[in-house]
């Protein structure tokens, strides 16, 4: 058993309220939670427990809500955060009602979901949490029993003593209500957790298998209207002026108005950055009393636009990025030794260039937000990634007080970085603001395409030097779109193993608008760093999995500490994939592919078989090895982890979007290519077993995929592909008469 | 507008509303059965799918002019308690992740089943082509068709 001291603020962690029902709810509360430097509110007594949303509710009858804070997306922490305050409460799992926590910032802190951190910053605090209730708990059970807290266990809810006597929660949460919170308590050792490692089912099953109003789009009030907006049809116009007539004489329709001053404040603050290309126009809205009316009355405007700034391409965007990577204008993120003096003194040089597309994120819930500004409040209801920025912008936006926006987060058909971006919440907030009424903001799937924070597309130059058998430096230039890889990516692998070692990023700013895309920028950088040290093996003619085991042997023991990898862990689960896929024991007609990256926090190896059926290269299997520590919830692990790893083959060889003009080639599903079933591989998850603290799953066994198909297929059609999507590459996909021995 | 009556789950409904209305919407907005879902509005991605006098079809891309009489089952209609087969293996597999889709994929595949209740993986990738799932849940939406096909068998 370990101790962990905490610090609560008595005030902060408890409250109190009776039902309406005649019952007891005690809500326990942790304002430190994910974020410990977050000061408590100075008076905390003048909340009352309708405005007080607590992580654990326990009724006098027993009954235990957990509130789960974060935004679900499909990632799982709706499930799994729970689990942790569960397993320190020390209560039934089954047994547990699990509801989704409103937009709270004075009693929670980081909802948020992104960056796949959810789970590893709320381990402590969270367990925590539940550790204290747990306590309190069985402090009034020991009072009544007048003996020793320590002479009590706890088991499912229920309170034991030497005596053979039992108290359940509920019986005494209202004592425990009246005592002074622990200092420190006491938190179970991995041994003993009963319920983190445990397969836990999605909570909202249910209600997912049976239509149950979840999402944000099914979400209605009365006396709701619906809202369609026609925006600019290209990046790099805005609107001139428009003709409604035969919209507003349209069945449903009840009036078309133009908006986009509030959201032109919001850029002009820097509130909110990426929204600036997309705000500099005004927007025509649509307002039907239903959704098909409004997106067929937005049909029937026809608006006039003029360009305001470079209508781009691909072709030109394509030159502006490998003009960069060729000009001498970079940012250096990381330099370890002389690169230059080394490559003077190679042996041999590597250099290899790769290139990937712009891609959009298609949640298969287009964007959408419910809005109702009155002068009482602002209610803001729908899914976004991050609740707390959209109502502090939309309060900026607005003018108004944050105390007057209330924010419901619902479950969201997909996130994987779009809803991190609040446009949608702007808009529906500027709309309702307007017309004074309750409306839903639906975008169709072409306005979600077109409309879009896109991931951008990058470009990576990668140099090698090789001397005496060695690898003697590593230059990786990076030329994106409108930014450049951030924080500690620079110092990934294989950051530290070489010594001379440099990383240069540049950027082309455009006016097309983009942000983060499930695994930001390592999604593509995993692609080319994994195909160039296969490239680099070949080169050397060393072993490709010794030539990376040896590397990380020279990371041991460093002391730099902007490296965050574990070389120990990297290379554990290189070889445990080596021997989880067969590797170099295949039968003929089997080729394998190998990556391993690092990213959130995770580390993770991957082994693609590649077979040939009908004289196609076919990805048949995806082994993947995951190291993210303790696995809380392994049902829903292994369910993010095959999502990731398909989602990573699917974009790897499909996704494409690509622009002309200033407008993208592809409107919908029709011409945007989707992985779909048929197309996918089996994918053979292995979780490493250890006591480390755990780490997000949500992104990293992404960024590899796309690297293990490549060396995979490498090694079935004896081609290299460099560029993403494979599929636009036909004639690499033929395989020679005479099969490579991969 | 045009009064339209048709059968959904079983109960007469009367709605008025545009002959060029699909289906889709009429269920979301005005029958407030919400769980069939708008995915992309042009048959492609399958998250509106219904059954439609017993076969499988997208709701975005149907008007409500062409339902006529035929019968009309939503997933809030395919079980009375949850428990379809197709539910229950859903259930058992834990298929889903963001859940948006998965109405359409049960939809189509419990249709699929009525007619192929002992189908090949082949036939099962066939059938489920036209459903996206956007987080790649497949491999469990694979798995919980062929469990879901033990159920029925």
């Amino acid at each position: 058993m370990s101790t962990s001291s905490i610090t609560f603020n008595r005030r902060s962690f408890i409250r109190t309220s009776s039902l309406a029902s005649g019952g007891l709810l005690i809500g326990f509360n942790l304002f430190t939670a994910c974020k410990p430097k977050v000061q408590p509110p100075v008076d905390i007594s003048q909340l009352n427990f309708n405005d007080f949303n607590a992580f654990i509710k326990i009724a006098d009858n027993g009954a235990v809500t957990i509130f789960s804070p974060n935004p679900e997306i499909g990632q799982g922490v709706k499930t799994a955060m729970p689990m942790l305050i569960a397993e320190e409460l020390d209560v039934a799992w089954d047994k547990v009602y699990v509801q989704q926590g409103i937009l709270d910032t004075e009693n929670y802190t980081r909802q948020l979901a992104g960056g796949s951190q959810s789970i590893r910053l709320g381990w402590e605090p969270l367990r925590q949490t539940g550790a204290t209730a747990r306590q309190m708990l069985v402090n009034a059970a020991a009072m009544k029993w007048g003996i020793d807290p320590s002479e009590c266990t706890t088991s499912d809810g229920v309170i034991s003593n030497s005596q053979g006597e039992t108290l359940g929660y509920g019986d005494v949460v209202k004592e425990a209500a009246a005592l002074e919170v622990p200092e420190s308590v006491t938190l179970k050792t991995p041994n003993n957790f009963k319920i983190i490692g445990t397969d836990a089912t999605n909570v909202d099953m249910d209600k997912i298998i049976t239509g149950k109003p979840l999402f944000g789009l099914d979400y209605k009030v009365d006396g709701m209207v619906y809202a369609s907006v026609l925006r600019p049809p290209a990046f790099g116009k805005i609107l001139d002026s428009y003709d409604d007539a035969k919209a507003k004489a349209m069945p449903g329709v009840i009036d078309v108005i133009r908006i986009g001053e509030k959201a032109k404040e919001l850029s002009k603050e820097g509130i909110a950055n990426w929204t600036v290309a997309m705000s500099k126009s005004d927007k025509v809205v649509v307002i039907a009393k239903s959704t098909w009316e409004a997106l067929k009355g937005k049909e029937a405007i026809s608006a006039q636009w003029v360009e305001d700034s470079t209508l781009e391409s691909t072709e030109y965007q394509d030159k502006k990025l490998l003009g960069l990577l060729d000009g001498k204008e970079f940012k250096t993120l990381r330099k370890d030794g002389d690169i230059n003096k080394a490559f003077v003194k190679a042996d041999k040089i590597l250099e290899r260039t790769y290139e990937s597309p712009f891609l959009p994120h298609n949640c298969m819930e287009p964007m959408n937000f419910f809005a109702n500004v009155t002068e009482e409040k602002i209610h803001l209801v729908g899914p976004v990634q991050t609740p707390e920025f959209a109502a502090s912008a939309v309060a900026g936006m607005l003018g108004r007080d944050i105390k007057d926006v209330h924010l419901e987060m619902t479950r969201m058909g997909g996130g994987f970085g779009r809803r991190l971006y609040g446009d949608f919440v702007y808009e529906a907030a500027e709309i309702s603001n307007a017309i004074n009424k309750p409306v839903k903001l639906v975008f169709s799937r072409e306005d979600d395409m077109n409309a879009g924070t896109y991931r951008p597309a990058i470009k990576y130059r990668i140099k090698a030097a090789i001397k005496d058998g060695q690898v003697t430096a590593y230059y990786l230039k990076e030329a994106a779109i409108n930014g450049n890889m951030y924080g500690l990516i620079p110092n990934f692998f294989p950051a530290g193993a070489i010594e001379n070692y440099q990383v240069d990023v540049a950027n082309h700013q455009s006016n097309i608008t983009t942000g983060a895309w499930r695994a930001p920028y390592t999604n593509f950088l995993a692609f080319a760093e994994q195909s160039f040290f296969d490239e680099l093996a070949e080169t050397m003619e060393v072993d490709r999995i010794q030539l990376r085991l040896d590397l990380l042997e020279k990371v041991k023991g460093t002391t730099d500490e902007r490296i965050e990898y574990s070389p120990e862990r990297m290379q554990n689960v290189i070889k445990v994939a080596v021997d989880k896929s067969g590797w170099g024991k295949k039968e003929e007609g089997v080729f394998q592919g190998f990556a391993a990256y690092y990213c959130h926090n995770s580390h993770v190896a991957e082994v693609a078989d590649v077979e040939i059926e009908n004289g196609k290269p076919i990805v048949k299997k995806v082994t993947c090895v995951v190291d993210c520590g303790i696995v809380v919830n392994p049902l829903g692990a292994i369910n993010q982890i095959e999502g990731g790893v398909i989602d990573g083959v699917g974009h790897a060889m499909y996704g494409d979007l690509t622009f002309l003009e200033g407008k993208p080639h592809s409107q919908n599903f029709d011409k945007y290519r989707l992985i779909r079933m048929g197309e996918i591989p089996l994918v053979e998850s292995h979780l490493i077993q250890n006591d480390l603290a755990p780490t997000g799953l949500g992104e990293p066994t992404l960024p590899p995929a796309g690297a293990a198909v490549a060396n995979a297929l490498k090694a079935a059609t004896g081609n290299r592909f460099t560029q993403q999507p494979f599929s636009k590459f036909p004639e690499l996909m033929q395989v020679p008469t005479k099969p490579i021995i991969g | 507008m045009a009064k339209y009556d048709i059968k959904v789950n079983g109960v007469s409904k009367s709605v008025d509303v545009a002959e060029d209305t699909p289906l889709l919407w009429v269920l979301r907005d005005h029958l407030d059965l919400v769980g069939t879902k708008y995915g992309c509005g042009i048959a492609q991605c399958g998250a509106c799918t219904v059954h439609l006098g017993g076969n499988a079809i997208r709701s975005c891309s149907l008007t409500i002019a062409s339902v006529g009489s035929q019968e009309i089952t939503t997933i809030e209609g395919l079980s009375e308690d949850g428990n379809h087969p197709v539910q229950q293996a859903w259930r058992e597999v834990d298929v889903p992740q963001c859940g948006y889709c998965q109405a359409g994929q049960i939809m189509t595949a419990s249709a699929f089943l009525d007619k192929n209740p002992n189908p090949t993986s082949g036939e099962i990738n066939t059938a489920m082509h036209g459903n996206i799932c956007r987080c790649a849940s497949y491999t469990r939406i694979h798995r919980a068709v062929e469990i879901a096909a033990t159920k029925l068998g």
